[in-house]
């Protein structure tokens, strides 16, 4: 057993910030799931709409982009 | 049926190129695995691909100092410059297979521009054009066996994505003047909503560049780290590693994935942004 306390908080700290990617995920998932539904309804008006998704996913990726920088702030910031 | 058979033989040639190709691609890989993950116990370091290291030895890195970074920014230019203007040199009119990607992926980057940021978001076409081609080109060298992402460090990703920031900016007040900060004053909100909605658009507003940034180099470098973690239970297992391998092949399969639709977010977040800058008003 070595090393310091603040190095053991550090390394949960970004374990836990890493979990916010999880919320990410399900956003991402949403995004996509709601636009094949819609897609599957009325295919003709699909392709109209992929890059929509794309900048939803981007939007919805960018919370879950945070929490990684929180987990990297604190692995190497810190 | 004769004539199936001379096709086939005809193929024949060039099936045996992809795979000597192929083959010369897994050599690489393997050597790769080999020299990068030590044999002896777990010992798995996922993030050393990512250290910059000079070309011609010695150890301080300046701004000048040609580094792998540089080399490999420099060969998806020549990359970039290759497909492009040498690939639509011809200007034939049944083009030949490099003019026809070259073409299709222009057609595809202007039809971005034109459905996403709007007509007059044309005069920006050829920056767009040339983030997309660079960034596909860093990330697709990027995946090469023993190759440097360039894409993977945030200190590039970030002087796009900032260069990306100021030119909008700039853009939306030089257009606009005033009438750019409509953006953050919500016209469709209630009048009691509208400056908490206000702050909470300024804040989006400038967070832009940060999440612009981190997304493409976070995808990059999680892609290959894993990819290489992967390596490292190969690299212990020896021979016998064939689940690892099959891993690397499917983690490799979705990085070349994730390396196409980064680029295309980086380029439609641009468009985005761009409108944004164009028409303000919500």
């Amino acid at each position: 057993m070595e090393g310091d306390i603040v190095e053991m908080g550090k390394f949960i700290g970004a374990g836990i910030a890493c979990t916010g990617m999880g919320g990410a995920a399900i956003g991402v998932g949403n995004v996509v799931g709601t636009y094949i539904s819609g897609a599957l309804r009325n295919p003709s008006a699909a392709a109209g709409q992929t890059a929509t998704m794309f900048i939803g996913i981007a939007f919805a990726e960018a919370l879950g982009i945070f929490s990684f920088l929180v987990a990297l702030l604190l692995m190497f910031a810190v | 049926m004769a004539d199936q058979a001379t096709e086939t033989a005809k193929s024949k040639p060039k099936s045996v190129l992809g795979l000597a190709i192929f083959a010369l691609v897994a050599l690489l890989f393997v050597i790769g695995l080999v020299t990068d993950s030590p044999l002896e116990g777990l010992q798995i370091h996922p993030m050393d691909q990512f250290i910059v290291t000079p070309l011609f030895g010695g150890e301080q890195v300046s701004f000048y100092t040609p580094t792998n970074v540089t080399l490999w920014m420099a060969l998806s230019v020549l990359g970039v410059v290759a497909l492009l203007v040498l690939g639509t040199r011809g200007r034939a009119i049944v083009p030949s297979r490099v003019q026809s990607i070259a073409e299709l992926m222009y057609g595809f980057i202007y039809k971005m521009v034109e459905d996403v940021a709007g007509k007059d978001g044309l005069k920006y076409f050829p920056y767009i054009m040339t983030l997309f081609v660079f960034i596909l080109f860093a990330n697709f060298l990027g995946l090469l066996p023993m190759a440097f992402t360039t894409t993977s460090h945030i200190a590039v990703t970030a002087l796009m994505a900032m260069a990306v920031f100021l030119a909008v900016t700039v853009i939306g007040f030089y257009k606009n003047g005033l009438a750019f900060f409509g953006l953050f004053w919500v016209k469709a909100a209630p009048l009691a909503l509208r400056p908490v909605l206000a702050l909470v658009e300024v804040i989006s507003y400038f967070v832009r560049p940060v999440s612009h940034s981190i997304r493409l180099a976070g995808n990059m470098m999680a892609g290959h780290a894993v990819i290489k973690v992967f390596a490292g239970f190969a690299g212990v297992m020896g021979i016998g590693a064939i689940a690892p391998v099959l891993a690397i092949s499917a983690v490799y399969a979705l990085e070349i994935l994730v390396s196409l639709i980064q680029a295309y977010v980086f380029a439609i977040l641009t468009c985005v942004y761009l409108k944004d800058a164009l028409h303000p008003a919500h």
